[in-house]
């Protein structure tokens, strides 16, 4: 029997907020622990929680990016359960009235564009965290109160793969949208999955499992992979899935149950009484919607449609906002779309991963490139003499003509420039001449390296092979 | 000696506004009082000795340097145990927080200090406001200061004792169900609860967030009119503090009750009920009627649901905002546990009294899954069918009127094993607190129990922030009635 995977994803994003949910506390990661605290977020007794104001603003503006239905009304309820990292033992989150419903995610797959419907986006506030030592358990509540979305999708993904396309897409939104920094290794990007199999065919769903703990996407596939293998595995062998959350560990590429169905919680949601509940400013609502930017998709379609890209040249560039914008200015410039995105995907990305910078830091500006490029457009600059006039320009601010001097001056493609040389060679070299002449086609490359000798490798190698072509023919 | 304790609130602050007498000399006065009668009265857990001296100093020496005197200059008040006051402890009168500090003042106390009060201490309650004696405090035992061998009322039965006892002029209390209103009715002071969203609640130790709501206690009407004038308004940091704009509520007290009418809700009068409080409401309403208002009958059909539907919404509530006292972060800690939820659990149980631990499971109960729509839901429902009675009454009426309490103070003991009778306390009261209307209680007589006089309250309610509209009709009760301003005879 064939089977298929049923996945659904459960993204936690955290909000991009100077300050917390509920408090003035600002969100940074790495401080010394509970340095970042104040009696709100420290669940003091009397505290009060206020909105952050900025928080709903960057919530909103996700949802209308992705499409959702909004609340016209909505309300905050505490979920209410027994954690040392949770300091009011309740945590201010949305049950039965989230403020976005609906909406989708549109991602590629080898057969093409698939829409992954989304349940719902609510708001809510993080927990705090443990560190175990030897001497004990030790409470950080940095983090508490941070704000996070949580971004529910239907089981509308078929595969680990598409997971992974799911996860790529959906951040490269977020990014877009500036409402979250989604680094999964820091946590403010965090993923559960529900993943059930079926025999192909079957409308049933099977029973399904949620799966914690993945810290990267490579993670989140290699975890989906293993544990649909794991219950196909089982079904096949005869035996049956348990309802349970399992953890995965990277290192060991395993799960294992952190509880089963019996040990479920019953989290006694009741409305938040502390915050008044909200309801949707529809002006606000089209302000945003006006101030939304391009979102990646858009872009990646545009790309290959403005510029003759390739999909995954599109690709590469869209992944990275500001690289996007990057590109998008000096193709602008240069009004050579394919040579600038050779020379962004190529030598600007290089130098990025190589330094580790972001698009904004990069040493050549987009204006500054789009000089170098114009004079490869026009054949004043060989490609090999671009791309050390490029390295040369991460260095130094001097002007592109200093640069090139430097380097010993720019390609010549001037044929009458060229011409008094080419007769010179013609002159010095009357055997290789008479050799050609006598059918020996092979020794124009012999005549053509004396040449470039002559102009110390600047000369424009078509316009000298030309002006060979056109002395041979001449005769003299 | 002086007799500032029986000076009303506006009187002392004036005094000692206009440099007549200095707020020194007011504190040390009920400091000594206090020092002389509380050990009998218990209405204070904790008296800041040193830092009231300091407060009323700082009074003096701004206002001999000619800065405008706050309206509350040199008022000696006192702080419901479960209002966070920097640098006192604030326990809630329960073992768990025995000793807890907190790091901030309470919006309210904040209020005061900036308008000249002096803070003489931390008052005594029924631990973490669960209670209508004083009897459930964890930490100290209050007596109704009109017989000692009665209870104060409660929850802020420090909070009542303390004024009638004379210990200061001003106290606040809090009341979800009643806790300030009983109280007063018992110890024959003025109590009054505001409107919810009137009084920011930041700094209130929350005990059921959709009904708590901080007020003031006073000898008199004026003494409640000052300090809410001072406590009311928005505050940024309760998001169910609402904006409405503050009246001079003690400028405004003595405007004409022309017009006016009065509702006498016929449901509240089929409880069983105290002879002699029916006679004194029954007298109060004359006085109305005598001045020209008009007192009708008015129904209020889903009274009788009220306090079924008050124990289980206060109850979930608190199920949730008693979780933090856990004994991970601050507060009372098993120190034995070997782990961490035997920890909790055992920290728990030994830091609750036996009330708290009851209306813990009575409120996780009703949130259960499963229970939940049978419970929760349904009195959510039933809240919103009191509230509506409330709407139609206020569409007939400008106040409702009832008695407190529909019974006196009762003695010690007499009702602590049986929680339903206790819960029956907040009969008259409740409903008004589901509704988040504002109520008051007057003294409006005394019934005799056992060769002793025992105060009798009457109870007012009105629109949603219509306190200016409660406090004058109040007012005009006050003025006429001959036992105003009466303390027992014990204390004076
Ligand atoms: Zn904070």
């Amino acid at each position: 029997m064939e089977y298929e995977v049923v996945v659904g994803l459960e993204v936690h994003a955290q909000l991009a907020t100077r300050t917390k949910m509920f408090c003035g506390c600002p969100v940074r990661f790495g401080e010394r622990p509970n340095s970042l605290v104040c009696p709100i977020c420290l669940g003091l007794p009397g505290v009060l929680p206020v909105v952050n104001e900025s928080a709903y603003h960057m919530s909103l503006r996700t949802a209308v990016a992705l499409g959702c239905e909004l609340a016209s009304f909505t309300k905050f309820d505490r979920k209410n359960y027994y954690y040392p990292d949770l300091p009011k033992n309740y945590q201010i989150s949305q049950y039965d009235l989230p403020f976005a419903e609906g909406g989708s995610v549109p991602i590629s797959t080898p057969g093409g564009e698939k829409s992954i419907r989304l349940v719902r986006v609510h708001m809510e506030e993080d927990a705090g965290k443990l560190v175990h030592t030897p001497l004990g358990s030790l409470v950080d509540l940095n983090r508490a109160g941070t704000p996070l979305m949580e971004i529910v999708s239907e089981p509308d993904l078929s595969s680990p793969e598409e997971a992974r396309s799911y996860l790529e897409e959906l951040k490269r939104m977020l990014e877009y949208l500036e409402v979250c920094d989604c680094n999964m290794e820091e946590g403010s990007l965090r993923c559960d999955a529900n993943l059930s199999v079926r025999p192909v065919g079957q409308k049933e769903l099977g029973v399904k499992t949620e799966i914690k703990n993945m810290n990267s996407f490579s993670g989140v596939e290699k975890a989906l992979t293993y544990e649909a293998g794991r219950q196909i595995r089982t079904l096949v062998a005869g035996g049956v899935i348990e309802q349970a959350t399992l953890l995965w560990h990277e290192d060991r590429e395993e799960t294992s149950v952190m509880r089963t169905k019996e040990h479920a919680h019953d989290y006694r949601y009741f409305p938040e009484p502390d915050l008044s509940p909200i309801v949707l400013d529809a002006k606000k609502v089209e302000q945003i919607r006006g101030e939304l930017p391009e979102l990646p998709r858009t872009r990646w379609q545009r790309f290959q449609a403005d510029y003759d890209l390739s999909e995954y040249d599109a690709e590469v560039l869209i992944r990275d906002r500001a690289l996007a914008d990057y590109f998008e200015d000096l193709a602008g410039r240069v009004g050579q779309g394919k040579l600038a995105a050779n020379w962004v995907t190529n030598q600007v990305s290089a130098v990025l991963n190589e330094r580790k910078i972001p698009v904004a830091e990069c040493p050549v500006s987009s204006d500054r490139l789009s000089e170098l490029l114009l004079r490869v457009d026009s054949g004043d600059l060989s490609k090999g003499m671009a791309g050390k006039v490029f390295d040369s320009m991460l260095g130094s601010d001097a002007s592109l003509d200093q640069l090139i001097e430097k380097l010993g001056g720019g390609q010549i493609s001037d044929p009458d420039t060229l011409r008094p040389l080419v007769e010179e060679v013609f002159g010095e070299q009357a055997k290789i001449v008479e050799d050609i002449r006598g059918g020996k086609d092979k020794a124009k490359n012999a005549l053509f390296g004396k040449v470039m000798g002559k102009t110390r490798g600047r000369g424009n190698p078509e316009v000298v092979r030309g002006l060979i072509e056109e002395l041979l023919a001449s005769g003299s | 000696m002086s007799d500032f304790h029986c000076w009303a609130a506006d009187r002392i602050a004036g005094a000692v506004g206009s440099g007549e007498v200095t707020a020194e000399t007011v504190a040390r006065h009920f400091l000594e009082r206090i020092d002389r009668l509380d050990d009998k009265v218990g209405a204070f857990l904790q008296v800041d000795t040193q830092g009231a001296i300091e407060q009323a100093r700082a009074v003096d020496r701004d206002i001999a340097a000619g800065k405008p005197p706050g309206p509350m200059s040199g008022v000696p008040v006192g702080i419901k145990d479960n209002i966070c006051t920097r640098g006192l402890p604030t326990t809630c009168a329960s073992r768990i927080l025995e000793g807890f500090v907190s790091p901030y003042d309470a919006e309210v106390v904040k209020r005061l200090r900036d308008a000249g009060a002096v803070i003489l201490g931390k008052l005594n309650l029924d631990e973490f406001a669960m209670g209508s004696s004083c009897e459930n405090s964890g930490l100290g035992r209050t007596v109704n200061p009109w017989d000692p061998d009665r209870v104060p009322g409660g929850s802020s039965g420090g909070s009542a004792a303390a004024v009638a006892a004379g210990l200061a002029t001003i106290t606040l209390g809090s009341d979800t169900g009643g806790s300030i209103r009983q109280p007063a009715a018992l110890c024959g002071v003025v109590g009054l609860k505001p409107t919810y969203g009137r009084v920011s609640r930041f700094g209130l130790i929350a005990f059921a967030s959709s009904l708590d709501q901080i007020g003031p206690f006073a000898m008199d009407i004026s003494g409640v009119a000052l300090t809410l004038s001072v406590l009311a308004g928005e505050d940024p940091q309760d998001s169910t503090c609402i904006a409405a704009s503050v009246p001079d509520y003690l400028g405004t007290l003595e405007g004409s009750l022309e017009g006016k009418k009065i509702g006498i809700p016929r449901e509240y009068f089929e409880f069983e009920m105290h002879a002699g409080i029916s006679q004194c409401v029954e007298r109060a309403a004359q006085v109305y009627r005598d001045l020209g208002v008009e007192v009708v009958e008015v129904p209020m059909p889903h009274t009788k649901h009220a306090i079924a539907t008050y124990y289980l919404v206060a109850n979930a509530e608190a199920s949730s905002n008693l979780a933090r006292y856990d004994g991970v972060h601050y507060g009372h800690r098993n120190q034995e546990a070997k782990e961490l939820v035997e920890m909790s659990c055992r920290s728990r149980s030994e830091g609750f009294g036996d009330e708290v631990q009851r209306r813990i499971m009575l409120g996780t109960f009703a949130l259960s899954s499963g229970y939940y729509d049978a419970y929760y839901l349904r009195a959510l429902k039933v809240r919103q069918l009191i509230r509506q009675d409330f709407d139609a009454a206020f569409e007939q009426v400008d106040a409702l009127l009832c008695p407190t309490s529909p019974i006196p103070a009762f003695r010690m003991g007499e009702k602590v094993e049986d929680p339903m009778q206790m819960y029956l306390c907040d009969i008259m009261t409740a409903p008004a607190s589901l509704a988040g209307v504002p109520a008051i209680s007057v003294p409006c007589g005394f019934v005799e129990e056992e060769g002793r006089s025992l105060p009798v309250g009457l109870h007012l309610v009105s629109r949603p922030f219509e306190e200016e509209t409660l406090l004058g009709i109040a007012r005009a009760f006050e003025v006429r009635y001959e036992g105003s301003g009466r303390m027992p005879a014990e204390v004076l």
